[in-house]
C-alpha cells in the first residue's frame, strides 16, 4: 500500500499536473475573488474563509477524475485489481495520495492566500487547521465519485453532479470553522464535527470505493 | 407464497396490471375530494388568509419526496442483496417521480413564501436541505442515464444510493447546525404540522392520500414500462443475434 501511494507520488510529481495544477487554480479562483466582489478590506475580510474554502474544494474536485482514469487508460487499473492488494486497500492508497497531492499542499498554501484577501490572525492558523482536518475526506468522498464513473467516457462533468453534493456537510464545518475562528469565536464544535466527517469518511468510503471499482470493472 | 414471488418480472406485470389503474383512481377521488374540500369548504386563517390552502399540496408532496428516496433505498438495498431485477427498476421508476415531488414541494413553499415571509426563498434548514435532496435526485438520475450496460448502472446507482443516503441525512443535520451557527434562533420555520386546527386536518389526510395513491400508481406505472422497454431491448437484440 505504502509503495501504491509512493508510486502515485512520483507519477503526480513527475507526470505534472499533480501538485501544480490544484494550486495554481487555487491561487487562481482567489486572485479573481476581488476582482467580482471588490478590493475593500471591509467586503473581503468576512467573506474570506468560505471563498478559499469553496476554491479549495473546487481545486480538489479538479483533479479527481486522474484519480482512476489515467491508470485505466493504460491498463494499470486492471493489473492492480488482480494484485494481492484488496480493492479497498488500492481506494485507500489512491485517496491518501490524492490528499497528499492535492489537500496538503492546499491546506498549506490556504493561510498564505488567506493574506490576498485580508484575513484577520487568528483566522490563518484557523483556516489551515479546517482545510487540514477536512481535505482528507474531500479526497476520500472524491475517490468514491471516482470509483462510480471511471468505465464511462465522459465522467468528468457527472462526477462533479455526483460529489459536490456529497461535500456539502465537509463544506458546512468546515467554512464554520474558518468562519468561527477569524471572528474570534469558540470553533471547538464545529472542528469536532469536522474531524467526525473525515473519520465517518476514513472508516466507511474506501469500501463503497471498492465496491464501485469492483462494479465498474467486472 | 412471500413477497418475492413478485419479484419475478412476469408475475410482477400480471399482479399490477389491474392495480395501476385502481390506484390512479383511487388517487383521482382522494385528491379530488381533499383537495375540493382543502380550497373551498375550509376557512381561512385569520393570520395566513387564503394562503394557508398550499398546505395541501406542499405538505403531501413533501412528504413523498423523502418517502420516494426511502423506497429507492430501500428497492437498492433488495437488489445488492437479492438481485430482483423488479426492485432496481422500481428505484429508477421512483426518481423522476421523487424530484417531481421535491419540486413541487419547493415551487408551493416558495409561492407562499412569498405573501408570508415576503421572500421568495431563504436558506433555511428545511428549505436548504429540500434544495439538497433534489440534488441528490438529479445525480442519481443523471448516474442511471450515463451507464448503457442496464446491470452494471443498477448496481452503481445502488451503491450511490446507499452512500447519498447517508451523506442526505448528514446534509440535513450540518444545514441545521450551519443555519444556527449564522443567524440563530431563525424565526422562519413556522412548523405547519404541529398547530394545524381539525378544520385544516382532515382534508390535509385525505389529500396526503391521494398523494400516496398517486406516487404508487406512478412508480408502478413506470416500473412496468421499464420492464416493458427491457424486454424490448432483449428481442431486439435476439433479432439482431438471429440475423447475423
Amino acid at each position: 500500500m505504502i509503495r501504491l501511494i509512493f508510486r502515485d507520488l512520483t507519477l503526480g510529481l513527475r507526470a505534472g499536473g499533480g501538485f501544480g495544477l490544484g494550486l495554481a487554480f487555487f491561487l487562481i479562483v482567489t486572485v479573481l475573488v476581488p476582482f467580482a466582489v471588490g478590493p475593500e478590506t471591509a467586503r473581503l475580510a468576512p467573506i474570506a474563509p468560505g471563498i478559499l474554502w469553496l476554491a479549495a474544494l473546487l481545486a480538489c474536485l479538479l483533479s479527481l477524475d486522474r484519480i482512476f482514469a489515467l491508470d485505466r487508460e493504460d491498463g494499470a487499473l486492471d493489473l492492480l485489481a488482480t494484485a494481492p492488494i484488496p480493492l479497498e486497500g488500492l481506494s485507500l492508497a489512491k485517496a491518501v495520495a490524492h490528499w497528499i497531492t492535492t489537500g496538503l499542499p492546499l491546506s498549506l498554501a490556504a493561510p498564505a492566500l488567506g493574506v490576498l484577501l485580508s484575513l484577520d490572525w487568528p483566522g490563518h492558523l484557523w483556516l489551515g487547521l479546517s482545510l487540514l482536518l477536512g481535505t482528507p475526506a474531500l479526497s476520500l468522498i472524491g475517490t468514491f465519485g471516482a470509483a462510480l464513473t471511471v468505465g464511462l467516457r465522459r465522467g468528468g462533468l457527472l462526477m462533479s453532479l455526483l460529489v459536490l453534493p456529497l461535500y456539502i456537510p465537509t463544506l458546512v464545518f468546515g467554512a464554520d470553522v474558518a468562519r468561527r475562528g477569524a471572528a474570534g469565536l469558540d470553533p471547538a464544535t464545529p472542528l469536532a464535527l469536522l474531524a467526525a466527517v473525515s473519520l465517518g469518511c476514513l472508516a466507511g468510503l474506501p469500501f463503497a470505493a471498492a465496491a464501485a471499482l469492483r462494479i465498474s470493472l467486472r | 407464497m412471500s413477497l418475492w414471488t413478485y419479484a419475478n418480472p412476469t408475475r410482477f406485470m400480471s399482479t399490477t396490471r389491474p392495480l395501476v389503474p385502481a390506484l390512479g383512481a383511487i388517487a383521482a377521488v382522494f385528491l379530488v375530494v381533499g383537495l375540493v374540500w382543502g380550497f373551498f369548504f375550509t376557512p381561512d386563517d385569520y393570520r395566513q388568509g387564503a394562503t394557508v390552502k398550499i398546505i395541501y399540496l406542499h405538505v403531501p408532496s413533501a412528504l413523498m419526496a423523502i418517502n420516494a428516496w426511502l423506497m429507492m433505498l430501500v428497492a437498492s438495498l433488495i437488489w445488492l442483496v437479492r438481485r430482483h431485477h423488479v426492485s432496481a427498476l422500481a428505484a429508477r421508476a421512483a426518481a423522476p417521480v421523487g424530484v417531481t415531488m421535491t419540486l413541487i414541494a419547493l415551487v408551493t413553499g416558495a409561492v407562499w413564501g412569498q405573501p408570508m415571509w415576503g421572500t421568495w426563498w431563504a436558506w433555511d434548514p428545511r428549505l436548504t436541505s429540500f434544495l439538497i435532496l433534489f440534488l441528490f435526485y438529479l445525480g442519481y438520475m443523471a448516474l442511471w442515464e450515463a451507464i448503457e450496460d442496464p446491470d452494471t448502472a443498477a448496481d452503481l446507482t445502488s451503491v450511490l444510493c446507499l452512500v447519498g443516503s447517508v451523506f442526505a441525512v448528514l446534509s440535513r443535520y450540518a444545514v441545521n447546525f450551519w443555519n444556527q451557527g449564522l443567524h440563530q434562533g431563525a424565526s422562519l420555520s413556522l412548523d405547519a404540522e404541529e398547530n394545524v386546527a381539525d378544520v385544516f386536518y382532515y382534508p390535509l389526510l385525505v389529500s396526503i392520500a391521494g398523494f400516496a395513491a398517486l406516487f404508487v400508481a406512478l412508480v408502478l406505472l413506470r416500473t412496468r414500462t421499464e420492464i416493458r422497454a427491457r424486454r424490448l431491448h432483449a428481442l431486439r437484440l435476439r433479432e439482431r443475434m438471429a440475423d447475423a
